[in-house]
């Protein structure tokens, strides 16, 4: 066992335990005693498990050696349900799939519409989108470093990550008028421009952000407990990965930079200077790391985006698109006659069918839209990158010990209304 | 990103290594490619897109089923591939009939990429397309005894009784 975990003082005091006395045969009995494998079932109600994942474990002791996750107790038929809605009202029902990371849900969503329509976005949206993504990315990093924490036995930082994740969704609400799920980007554009004084509060989140995470570091980085539990465990190398699709921080956790802001850039990501951190190991702690790491990138990303916003619409001024402003209304018949077309009907979109990628908090959440003519689409899908990653747990905990499985569903960061969809 | 011309030569390259007509139609749309090929040879020309020294589609990044009703043949299975190396994406999609994809349906390529497990079974569930080779295609969202498949356009939205004990001697074949 060359793995760096295996030889702290807790594993040797785990290995330590024999189950001799239990496996000893009963008097006058013949009994095979070695390898005795039992099954048990992990979820679907578990609170280690994020949600409703049922994890079927094959275990020997202590030792995990096959884990199966059977899934689909939160599915709720959100695709099916797309194809019933105007293209608009589609919106909604995305954000809810990935439940923490609903700005990107609807941003892949939007962005596949606006490749069909060939519609342009005006800059100013974009760097609205990227602020208020990469905001999301830092809530949904937070509620990860909490509840991972919560799950490594750390009680204390859940209560900082949600003071701190409280922050952005004010911030989300004083934007879109909601904390969560806000339907804040439409097709073509944002709904409503920034109000005054957001990027000053903004502003002043980012610079608070980075002290925080400094005590996050602090807390964490070098803590015995947490560098027993997840140093040198749970290691799948990069290639392996590769084969099983997995993308986001625990790709890069393996060494591999890739993400899709840098390599395929949308929504003019290519306009901000950040870096994409990588771990080197590939185990739980550079998963950590990584993730850490990321939210101090995208702190860069949001001073950037809000300090350089360029003046001009915040949507599209396509009529046949967008709503038009409300005091037109008042005023002109055309404007009206838009309103009442685009409420009642939704806007029609030639056929054709679109896949569009974007890097969530997760990895690559893909949106692909078959239209068919009409004011609705004929098929929503979303590949939704938890959904993908979970097949990776199996690498991870096959040969490792129970307590490890935890830890790796922790690092995992599933989420189960995206899995499930 | 790969050009129109670009996509027409991949599928000659297809043609010449797999089969002659094995790729159907290169459909250019928006700036993304995609080949529609024959369900038969998904498993050849996946193979041969994944290996050739020119192509080297390292990564499946989504798999996914589609109904193209009522436009025939109604059923369909993209495939999303990516180089790595280079930041390409391709689209290879194949179309059959609701009878191909329940009795040949499509070539498993979970040998050549093992991400493919999960979403062939999603396809297989909400769409009825077979895998064929697949270890263990079973449905992953519904529950094993559903009935229908759900994501299919005349597969009906809602209405689905729920049962409780006041109207389980209503709802038909509660029994079963």
């Amino acid at each position: 066992m060359s793995s760096p975990g295996l030889g702290t003082p807790y594993r040797r005091r785990e290995e330590s335990v024999t189950l001799e006395r239990m496996e000893a045969p009963l008097a006058g009995t013949q009994v095979e005693s070695d390898a005795e494998l039992f099954t048990i079932n992990m979820g679907p109600h578990h609170p280690a498990t994020h949600g409703v994942l049922r994890l079927l474990c094959t275990l020997e002791g202590e030792v995990v050696r096959d884990v199966t996750p059977l899934i689909g107790y939160v599915h709720t038929g959100i695709e099916k349900s797309c194809e019933d809605q105007q293209y608009w009202k589609v919106i909604p029902f995305v954000e809810r799939m990935d439940y923490l990371a609903y700005y990107f849900n609807a941003y892949a969503f939007c962005a596949a519409v606006e490749r069909l329509l060939d519609e342009q976005v005006p800059p100013r949206a974009q760097y609205l989108r990227v602020a208020h993504m990469e905001l999301n990315r830092i809530a949904s990093h937070l509620f990860w470093l909490g509840t991972s924490a919560l799950d490594l036995g750390a009680i204390t930082v859940l209560w900082w990550a949600l003071r701190d994740r409280d922050m952005i969704l004010d911030l989300f609400e004083m934007s879109g008028g909601q904390r969560l799920h806000p339907r804040y980007f439409q097709v073509g554009g944002v709904i409503e421009d920034i109000p005054p004084g957001w990027a000053r509060k903004c502003l002043d989140f980012v610079a608070q952000m980075r002290t925080r995470i400094d005590q996050y570091e602090a807390l964490l980085n070098e803590n015995p407990i947490l560098l027993e539990r997840l140093r040198g465990v749970g290691v799948v190398s990069q290639d392996r990965l590769k084969q099983l699709g997995v993308t986001g921080p625990l790709l890069r956790a393996s060494g591999d930079p890739w993400d899709l802001r840098k390599t395929i850039p949308y929504s003019s990501y290519e306009d901000f200077e950040f870096r994409i951190p990588v771990g080197t190991v590939g185990d739980h702690y550079d998963r950590y790391r990584v993730r850490i790491a990321e939210m101090r990138e995208s702190l860069k990303i949001i001073e950037q985006a809000v300090e350089g916003i360029p003046e001009g619409p915040f949507i599209t001024t396509n009529r046949k698109v967008a709503l038009p402003p409300r005091h037109e209304l008042a005023t002109s018949m055309e404007a009206l006659i838009h309103h009442f077309k685009l409420v009642t009907e939704g806007f029609r979109v030639p056929p054709g069918e679109i896949y569009e990628a974007i890097e969530s908090p997760r990895g690559e959440l893909g949106c692909f839209v078959l239209a068919d003519g009409s004011s609705k689409p004929a098929r929503v899908h979303m590949r939704d990158p938890s959904f993908i990653n979970l097949q990776c747990l199996h690498d991870m905990a096959e040969g490792e010990l129970i307590a490890d499985l935890i830890a790796g569903i922790a690092m995992l960061d599933p989420i189960l209304g995206g899995i499930d969809r | 990103m790969i050009n129109a011309t670009g996509l027409e030569l991949t599928a000659r390259a297809i043609g010449e290594a797999v089969g002659e007509g094995s790729v159907r139609d290169t459909i250019f749309f928006r700036d993304q490619a995609t080949l529609d090929v024959r369900p038969e040879d998904v498993h050849r020309i996946l193979s041969h897109l994944r290996d050739d020294a020119d192509e080297r589609f390292d990564v499946l990044a989504s798999l996914h089923g589609c109904d193209y009703f009522p436009h025939e043949p109604r059923l369909a299975v993209h495939y999303q591939l990516l180089s790595t190396e280079r930041g390409e994406r391709l689209g290879v999609r194949t179309r059959l009939t609701v009878e191909q994809a329940e009795t040949t349906g499509v070539p498993t390529v979970c040998d050549l990429f093992p991400t493919a497990d999960f979403q062939e079974k999603e396809v297989f569930d909400f769409f009825g397309v077979r895998f064929e080779g697949h270890e263990d295609l079973r449905r992953l969202h519904m529950p094993e005894d559903y009935e229908g498949h759900a994501q299919r356009r005349d597969f009906p939205m809602g209405g689905e009784p729920v049962l409780y004990t006041f109207n389980e001697h209503k709802v038909p074949r509660w029994y079963e």
